[in-house]
């Protein structure tokens, strides 16, 4: 059987290079014309422990990891450096050999490096290469990167093992290599490309895979969601970051500082999370486009000054990057179990906008949609995304990115216009007055003529000044909840909720976040095997979409919520925003640290469909209808 | 661009009645309290800079003391609890050529705000920190704060508290201030020319302010007869020597555990560069206010397409 996608995994310890590796080849892939799309996976741990990266590439869309894999690139060893004997690992050194070997497709190819692994350690190989039909290839990779150069070369042995087995033209793989590197090394890593890939074809294939063809219309680029929402805050105008490193929000974080001090912009690491969320506000208030964000923990304190910049209307952008909780939980694991989190932390009738993004080009358009609200309705905003879509890369057209900056300061007045706006008898500006229809005060900047006032964490007089009035209080919370009236019709106007598969189908999924592109496989996967089922991919979390997700759970007669949380988190947030819809909605849940694959939702709606009574078979969990 | 923020820099005569917001609000400070006099040698400083009251921003926490910028009047910010610094700096970093200022209590300042206190010293923005240090807590009534000294009985510690108070002083010179004072409510005229000197140094200027709280700390503490240290004969050390100012708060710290108020300058380092200036030297931070970029129709704004060449 030729498989019509590669999904190559390649495995070892961590800081042995397996993500520069993965990257590169991912590149050479999109290159080469195919849609890729990455999937990695590692321990909390430095150096050593097992680690791999999976590519998946296909000629058309690609939306998520899929099932298994079908070539396996074992580059050994995921010990710890030195390991001792009576080292507690178990058989952590021949894991890349082993780990999740049930995944390895029927008929899939197995390459090892025999320099470090030693196949005899590995319990049963043969006999299971055997049953599955699977063909392994023993390749001295150590040693051929020795030879050339430095044991460190053995990535690039491998890659030139993979291109011979596949088919594979090297010239993109030497392309980005020259890019990347220069001198003797880059020498050196040329010979150690081209001798394994000789090696190899030297040998007698006893497989059929090879590297589909494809073409891409536009010039592509590889980017993960964190390089969405990086490039999207840059052409929002935010110039200011700050920050305290927490995975996976780590990544966004340092993709900024990279950028921003070149960029005439600042980037502050600061002492806790507490103050880089008010850093945020401070910059916001004094002017600059700002933010700040984390991960579950850190994001906790944020609380606080979360709450402040609601109560002072000041714009303000955070991120929370999920991973498996609670307290510290699983650092590199994802989870979206962090929804209520981000909706009702802070205290008090509060307010803020959210987004959950489902892939890197959502995850810049809804920064950018994030920035606009903040800046044009004085309210924080969240994007909340996980540790999957964090790393995830996928290609994208080039010229996606070819957007215009906007760099408003928002609903933000000239010192003409202040002269203009309403001040009290000392002169001072009532900067919490509504004047418009949309609860929007707009605001001054201090350092401008005219617009003095102050801005407190207390209720306070349109000037800004504490009060306990009763009436003065019933207006400020009416208008500030007005503002977020006017959001919602804002938002309607930009459908960022996606639907998707067939328009009448009566069975229905509902999705969130990183796991919407794995329902879309599997909405097409069902759909093919005669099923008649459609999606729904929510992104507003707050305000909630009420009418869209209702008009869609209306039309269907079954629907499946599917999230990476036990306690049925956006479940939840359906029914109390859109209501219960009579027992309709039955939950889909997995929450031991990987994310869905699409097999595991086509089982579910498979089991649903029939009734429901069985459970599945894979690490997710079928919870029925309330009131079944 | 000077058009956005044209409060700034702007040369005349400031009044010290400026800073007063008219009738309303009236202070709700006790009467007696110690923080009147922290708000009239604050406006007495301010006029003596010629500062328009449109070009400072005055960030303060949580406390009796964070209701000052409610009866300064200047652009303000009243933050929460603890957290005024890190707003502070944010705010002076987005645009330094604001007058920025800090203020709150020691509870707020020490207790909770210990660690922003300490990072913004080691930092070294160019603020001017204000702590009002009655060594109470005083608007949540009267519990013990971190200054509050060895014994002192409240409703949180009824057996008299068990811990050493803290040592304002020395901890602001281990962390890294560059200007560190102490001055006393019940003395305007050296607290006027204190915050001054604050004002005008290029770093951080850490003022311990001597606030008496006759409602809830009873058993003293008006902080009279004081010392000026300068101005006494029985004390004589350099200023700008690191180890003569570390032993000299030390003493003062001492001091006033035993009802023996000193007040003065302790510390003035000079020729640091501040935070601000350190950033700028290494290419970290804009030369012009960061703000003033959003004012500047003719700025060419980076976008992200112009690094997505390293991502084909
Ligand atoms: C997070 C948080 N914790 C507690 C409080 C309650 N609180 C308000 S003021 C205060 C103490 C203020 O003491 P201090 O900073 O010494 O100021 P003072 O009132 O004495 O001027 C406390 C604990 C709060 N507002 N926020
Ligand atoms: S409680 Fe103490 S600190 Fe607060 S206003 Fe009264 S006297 Fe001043």
């Amino acid at each position: 059987m030729t498989d019509d996608e590669l999904i190559w995994r390649v495995a070892g310890g961590s800081g042995d290079g397996i993500d520069s590796t993965s990257q590169n080849f991912a590149k050479a892939l999109m290159r080469s014309g195919l849609d890729v799309f990455t999937h990695r996976h590692y321990p909390s741990r430095i150096r050593g422990g097992h680690t791999y990266v999976e590519i998946r590439a296909k000629d058309g869309n690609v939306t998520s990891r899929g099932d298994g894999y079908n070539f396996l690139l074992a580059l050994g060893d995921s010990f710890a450096r030195n390991p001792t004997d009576d080292a507690v690992y178990g058989d952590e050194e021949v894991k890349p050999l082993t780990e999740n070997l049930d995944d390895l497709r029927e008929g899939g190819i197995i390459v090892y490096d025999e320099g470090l692994l030693d196949e005899d350690d590995v319990e049963g190989l043969d006999e299971r290469a055997e049953e599955n039909g699977w063909h392994v290839y023993p390749l001295d990779l150590r040693g051929i990167a020795k030879e050339h150069g430095r044991e460190v070369m053995r990535n690039t042995a491998g890659v030139g093992a993979t291109a011979a087995l596949t088919d594979m033209d090297l010239d993109h793989i030497e392309d980005l290599m020259s890019d990347a590197m220069g001198g003797e090394v880059l020498e050196q890593n040329l010979e150690v490309l081209h001798d394994a890939y000789d090696q190899v074809n030297e040998m007698e294939f006893s497989h059929d895979l090879r590297v589909p063809e494809g073409e891409h219309d536009e010039e592509q680029v590889l980017v993960s969601g964190s390089h969405g929402i990086a490039y999207a805050a840059i052409d929002a105008g935010c110039r200011f970051i700050a920050g305290y490193p927490m995975t996976p929000w780590t990544d966004v974080y340092t993709i900024m500082t990279s950028l921003l001090p070149d960029m005439g912009g600042i980037s502050e690491q600061v002492e806790d999370e507490i103050a880089a969320a008010a850093l945020a506000v401070g910059a916001s208030h004094a002017g600059v486009k700002a933010m700040s964000g984390s991960s579950g923990g850190g994001f906790a304190l944020m609380s606080e000054p979360l709450g402040l910049a609601e109560m002072t209307e000041t714009p303000l952008v955070l991120l929370e990057a999920m991973r498996a909780g609670p307290s510290t939980g699983m650092p590199t694991k994802p989870e979206q179990a962090d929804l209520e989190h981000i909706l009702y932390t802070s205290q008090g009738d509060s307010h803020r906008v959210a987004f959950g993004p489902s892939d890197p080009k959502e995850c810049y358009e809804q920064t950018r949609t994030a920035f606009e609200i903040a800046w044009e309705y004085q309210i924080p905003s969240i994007v909340v995304y996980d540790q999957k879509l964090s790393g995830e890369y996928r290609n994208v057209d080039a010229s996606f990115f070819d957007r215009e900056p906007n760099p408003t300061l928002g609903s933000t007045l000239t010192e003409d216009e202040l002269a203009e706006a309403p001040h009290d008898d000392t002169g001072k500006f009532h900067r919490f007055q509504q004047e418009t229809d949309n609860g929007v005060s707009p605001r001054s900047i201090p350092g401008q003529k005219g617009g003095r006032y102050l801005a407190s964490g207390n209720e306070h007089w349109p000037n800004g000044h504490i009060a306990e009035d009763p009436d003065n209080r019933q207006m400020q919370v009416d208008r500030r909840i007005q503002k977020l009236e006017s959001i919602r019709t804002d938002l309607d106007e930009r459908d960022q909720q996606v639907v998707y598969g067939d328009e009448d189908a009566d069975f229905g999924l509902v999705v969130w976040g990183s796991q919407q592109g794995t329902v879309e496989e599997a909405v097409n996967r069902l759909n093919a095997n005669g099923n008649s089922v459609k999606a729904l991919g929510v992104s507003d979390l707050s305000p909630f979409p009420v009418e869209e997700v209702s008009a869609f759970v209306d039309s269907v007669d079954e629907a499946l919520v599917v999230e990476m949380s036990a306690t049925k988190q956006f479940r939840g947030l359906i029914q109390k925003e859109a209501g219960t819809f009579g027992g309709k909605l039955s939950s889909l849940l997995k929450y031991n640290g990987n994310p869905f694959e699409p097999a595991e939702i086509v089982e579910a709606v498979e089991i649903e469909q029939n009734g429901g009574d069985e459970q599945p078979t894979a690490q997710t969990t079928l919870e029925p209808a309330a009131g079944d | 661009m000077s058009k956005a923020f044209s409060a700034i820099g702007e040369e005349r005569d400031v009044e010290r009645d400026e800073f007063t917001p008219g009738v309303e609000p009236q202070p709700t400070w006790c009467p007696g309290c110690g923080d009147f006099g922290v708000l009239k040698a604050l406006k007495g400083a301010m006029a003596e800079l010629g500062k328009d009251p449109e070009e400072i921003l005055l960030c303060t926490g949580i406390g009796c003391s964070g209701k000052l910028n409610s009866y300064f009047d200047s652009y303000g910010f009243h933050t929460i609890h603890g957290r005024s610094l890190p707003v502070a700096r944010a705010s002076k970093l987005a645009n330094h050529d604001l007058e920025v200022v800090a203020a709150g209590g020691d509870g707020d300042g020490y207790g909770i705000g210990g660690n922003h206190f300490m990072h913004t010293a080691r930092e070294n923005h160019d603020l001017t920190y204000i702590v009002f240090n009655n060594e109470i807590f005083g608007l949540t009534k009267g519990q013990t704060s971190p200054t509050s000294p060895k014994g002192h009985k409240s409703k949180t510690q009824p057996h008299g508290v068990a811990k050493d108070p803290l040592r304002p002083l020395s901890m602001s010179l281990s962390a890294g201030a560059s200007y560190i004072a102490r001055t006393a409510a019940v003395n305007p005229n050296q607290a006027q020319e204190i915050l001054v000197e604050a004002m005008e140094h290029d770093g951080f200027a850490h003022v311990d302010f001597l606030t008496q709280c006759p409602t809830w700390n009873k058993d003293a503490k008006q902080y009279v007869p004081y010392v000026d240290v300068q101005e006494s004969d029985d004390y004589d050390f350099d200023v700008s020597d690191r180890r003569e100012a570390s032993e000299m708060m030390y003493e003062t710290e001492d001091a006033l555990h035993e009802g023996t108020v000193l007040t003065g300058r302790y510390y003035k380092q000079e020729g640091r560069n501040s935070y601000q200036q350190e950033k700028q030297a290494r290419g970290d931070m804009p030369e012009e206010p960061l703000a003033g970029a959003y004012f500047d129709d003719d700025k060419e704004w980076e976008r992200s397409y112009e690094f997505i060449d390293r991502h084909k």
